[in-house]
C-alpha cells in the first residue's frame, strides 16, 4: 500500500493505491488518525485500491467513529468497485459516509 | 454455470504470518484463473480464502511471531469446490468461532461473516498429524 496525501483548508485527502490488508492496517491508522484527532475532515480516496479485506473495513470503522465522537468526518471518495463491493457485503453502505 | 476445468488439486504452504497474505492471494488468483466462472465470483474467493488465512494468523496463533507453516489446498472436482486450511496452531473449538452481529457496528470479528457469506459451508475439524486445525471450507460452483 502506498499512500498521498493532500490538503485543502480543513480538508485532509488520503489517496491510498494497492492492497489494503491485515499486514498494513497499522501503517493505514498511522496515516488517518492523526488528521482525526487534529480534527480535520478527511477524505479517503479509494479508487485506487483494488483489494480490500476485513481489516482495512475495521481501519474505516474506526475512523468513521474516531472522527464521530471528536466532532469532524470521514468522507470516502471515489470508492473503486472491489471496495464498494466489500462494503456492502459488510452492510456498511448507510453508516459510513460515502460520496 | 459451466465451470470447465474439471478438477483442479494445488496446495501450496505459507509462513504463518500477516506478510504471507498477499501471497496467499496471488496463489488463489493463479488457481481460479484456470476456472471458468466469473471474476466478481473469483474474487469472493480469493477474500474468503484470505479471510481464513488472517484467522489463522490472528486467532490460532495469535499474532504471534513462528516459523510455522500452513497449508491451503485448493480442490475442484465436477464443480465442488473445497478449500482446506491446515496449521499447527492453538486448537480451535467451533463453538468459539462466531462472527459478530452484523448491525453491532464496530472493528473486528467481520472475517468470519465475510467468510460464511460467500461459501456453502465452514466445517472446522481436528488436524490430522502434524496438524492441529483443518478448517474446510466448500461451495458448489455448478449452480
Amino acid at each position: 500500500m502506498s499512500y498521498k496525501v493532500t490538503e485543502e483548508g480543513n480538508i485532509s485527502t488520503v489517496h491510498l493505491d494497492g492492497e489494503i490488508d491485515m499486514d498494513v492496517t497499522e501503517k493505514a491508522k498511522e496515516i488517518i488518525m492523526p488528521l482525526i484527532e487534529a480534527k480535520k475532515e478527511v477524505h479517503l480516496n479509494l479508487k485506487e485500491v483494488q483489494y480490500m479485506d476485513s481489516s482495512g473495513i475495521s481501519v474505516l470503522i474506526e475512523s468513521h467513529q474516531k472522527a464521530t465522537e471528536l466532532g469532524t468526518k470521514v468522507v470516502l471518495k471515489e470508492i473503486s468497485k472491489s471496495v464498494l463491493k466489500v462494503i456492502m457485503m459488510a452492510k456498511l453502505e448507510q453508516i459510513l459516509n460515502l460520496d | 454455470m459451466n465451470v470447465a476445468i474439471k478438477s483442479i488439486a494445488e496446495q501450496r504452504d505459507f509462513v504463518v504470518s500477516s506478510s504471507s497474505l498477499k501471497e496467499v492471494r496471488s496463489f488463489s488468483r493463479e488457481v481460479f484463473e484456470k476456472v471458468n466462472i466469473n471474476q466478481d465470483l473469483k474474487d469472493e474467493l480469493v477474500l474468503a480464502i484470505a479471510e481464513a488465512a488472517q484467522n489463522i494468523v490472528k486467532h490460532a496463533y495469535q499474532g504471534e511471531d513462528t516459523d510455522d507453516k500452513m497449508e491451503i489446498k485448493i480442490s475442484l472436482e465436477k464443480g465442488h469446490l473445497e478449500i482446506g486450511f491446515f496449521d499447527k496452531g492453538r486448537p480451535v473449538e467451533e463453538k468459539n468461532v462466531r462472527h459478530r452481529k452484523i448491525d453491532d457496528i464496530k472493528p473486528g470479528g467481520l472475517g468470519t461473516f465475510f467468510i460464511q457469506q460467500i461459501m456453502d459451508a465452514v466445517v472446522f475439524k481436528e488436524g490430522e498429524k502434524p496438524w492441529i486445525n483443518h478448517l474446510v471450507l466448500t461451495k458448489n460452483l455448478n449452480v
